[in-house]
């Protein structure tokens, strides 16, 4: 039976990786599971320098979910290379490195200084909804996703992930434009832009006033733009979006995604991502389907 | 070592007119201190983020934990309707706990707030120092006989019906008491007023802070606070109160 899928060159072990932002840089999970079961661990975003991120609170529940405005705090690259790589390269597991910036040079000192870092892969965030909105906009206009993936592309060493945003008139649109600009895959979806209404202290339940929905009830939207893309592009799609089970991760894979990423379910289970690898396992010796890849967008 | 495990319910005591008394039994409990918290989940998949709620007490030869909390929303509520036998999910032990050794010995006080308060209970137990309780309520008063079994307590109600008119401080002052060491735990007005107080009067004081959190460990970056020196997780100023808390010297966190 092979679990091992490939994306851009790079084979996976399984399908199963850690959506960014969820999962750190894997230390605080490796206390519950064995980092050398997962596909991949993608990392929490990194850009060049270090960032303070958003004022507090940064997260509220919702029905079957959650928003944060987290502002994607983080320690900058060079931290982050001496530290994090490191502590990933003892696992069996491949690297993917969450990228972002408020400008293009700040994308591309990252992707720049990772040239010369033992990293499988790198993710580009062009959609996160909680910096500024010029900087949504890159993910938001498909010229601008054209022309940033082309010079990522460029300057990028290891294969290139455009994580995409959700909050679009058409991801399809999007997708093409990553597609055109060189990008060896895509990510989708990165959260909803939400708010949330706090009406005992009469105000907005994060500091942010808006964040980003996330968890189980996004999950039909997900399934639904995974679809819609995988019938639009040739690139591999690492599919995420309120990812909870093994069963909602043959879902997505059935759409057309050749990986998915858990990541708010990590929050309520820190051992979600090892039971959907090894329910994925268990539901192709049930069904006898001997190479995952014959799933992949098998429902057309 | 953090485990997420069932935990079983050996008993559920309301003790308060919304505050709720829980014993449970883990496979942790020798690993607990006092000031630490556990994060319990609820059974309704609408309510994936877990509650995080501190210790009141650890009995550790037993292998149980005692939590009280106050019902504020619809995943406390839950909890509350838990009966001896049912089971609940939690996760623990998390967050550093109260440091017993800088106040060993010497003259402490143990200041709580509203659901601040059941920390102490613990801390108190352990700790082997001159312990002066200052435990500042509403309205309503709980916890006060075991305070009392474990030092000498002072009540302050907001209403007055009890103890000092006012707050924790204002118990303080008309008892014209003093300390070498202060650990607390209440709201952020509370903690802000004891900080001040501290300074006056150059005592170290700690504090247990809380925000809201995701998960409880240390990943997701939701739960931080500010902080004087440059954090070591993602070098700015942010700790993480889940993980480098939820107790901090008052003095290098900003409240």
């Amino acid at each position: 039976m092979n679990t091992k899928v490939n994306i851009a060159g790079v084979e996976l072990k399984n399908p199963v990786m850690t959506a960014s932002g969820t999962f750190g840089s894997g230390e605080e999970y490796s206390e519950f599971v064995d980092l050398s079961k997962l596909g991949a661990v993608v990392t929490k975003g990194v850009a060049n320098v270090p960032w303070s991120g958003n004022p507090t609170p940064r997260i509220a529940e919702t029905y079957g979910g959650m928003i944060n405005a987290i502002g994607l705090q983080n320690p900058g690259i060079e931290v982050f290379c001496k530290r994090d790589i490191p502590f990933l390269r003892q696992h069996d597991t491949r690297i993917i490195v969450n990228v972002c910036g408020h400008a293009e040079e700040e994308y591309l000192a990252v992707v720049e200084r990772l040239a010369e870092e033992d990293i499988d892969m790198m993710e580009i965030n062009i959609s996160c909804p909680n910096v500024n909105a010029n900087f949504l906009a890159f993910g938001q206009d498909p010229k601008k996703v054209e022309e940033l993936t082309a010079k990522i592309k460029k300057a990028a060493k290891q294969p290139v992930i455009m994580k995409l945003t959700p909050n679009v008139t058409d991801i399809t649109e999007i997708a093409k434009a990553a597609e055109a600009g060189g990008a060896d895959a895509v990510s989708l979806i990165n959260t909803l832009t939400g708010m949330k209404i706090d009406i005992n202290r009469r105000t907005f339940a994060v500091a942010n006033k808006t964040g980003g929905m996330s968890g189980p009830a996004v999950k039909p939207v997900a399934v639904r733009m995974v679809y819609q893309v995988a019938q639009a592009i040739k690139l591999p799609i690492i599919g995420m979006g309120g990812i909870a089970t093994w069963e909602d991760a043959i879902e997505f894979i059935l759409a057309g995604a050749t990986a998915v990423s858990v990541g708010t379910a990590n929050f309520y289970n820190p051992y979600a991502t090892v039971e959907i690898a090894e329910g994925i396992e268990a539901y192709m010796k049930k069904n006898k389907v001997e190479d995952l890849r014959e799933l992949i967008g098998a429902v057309r | 070592m953090k485990k997420k495990e069932q935990a079983v319910i050996l008993s559920q005591e309301k003790i308060g007119s919304d505050v709720y008394s829980m014993w449970l039994k883990v496979t942790f409990a020798k690993e607990c201190r006092p000031g630490q918290f556990i994060s319990l989940y609820s059974k309704d998949g609408s309510r994936v983020l877990p509650r995080p709620i501190s210790l009141c007490e650890i009995d550790r030869e037993k292998g149980t934990l005692r939590l009280v909390y106050r019902t504020v929303g619809a995943g406390t509520n839950e909890f509350a309707k838990l009966t001896q036998g049912d089971t609940i999910e939690v996760m623990g032990p998390l967050g550093n706990g109260f440091p017993l050794e800088e106040a060993a010995g010497r003259k402490v006080f143990l200041m709580g707030g509203g659901i601040g308060i059941p920390p102490m209970l613990q801390t108190a137990k352990e700790l082997q120092a001159e312990k002066q309780i200052i435990a500042g309520y509403r309205d309503e008063l709980f916890l006060t006989e075991e305070m009392k079994a474990n030092g000498t307590l002072y009540i302050a109600t907001e209403d007055g019906s009890a103890g000092t008119t006012g707050n924790v401080l204002d118990a303080i002052r008309e008892n014209a008491l003093e300390a070498d060491v202060i650990f607390a735990c209440g709201p952020t007005p509370m903690l802000r007023a004891i900080k001040a107080y501290a300074q006056e009067k150059n005592i170290p004081c700690w504090i247990s802070m809380e925000e809201k959190m995701a998960c409880g460990i240390g990943a997701c970056l939701a739960c931080v606070c500010q902080s004087k020196e440059v954090d070591d997780h993602s070098h700015v100023h942010n700790k993480r109160i889940c993980k480098d808390g939820p107790v901090f010297l008052a003095s290098e966190v900003e409240l």
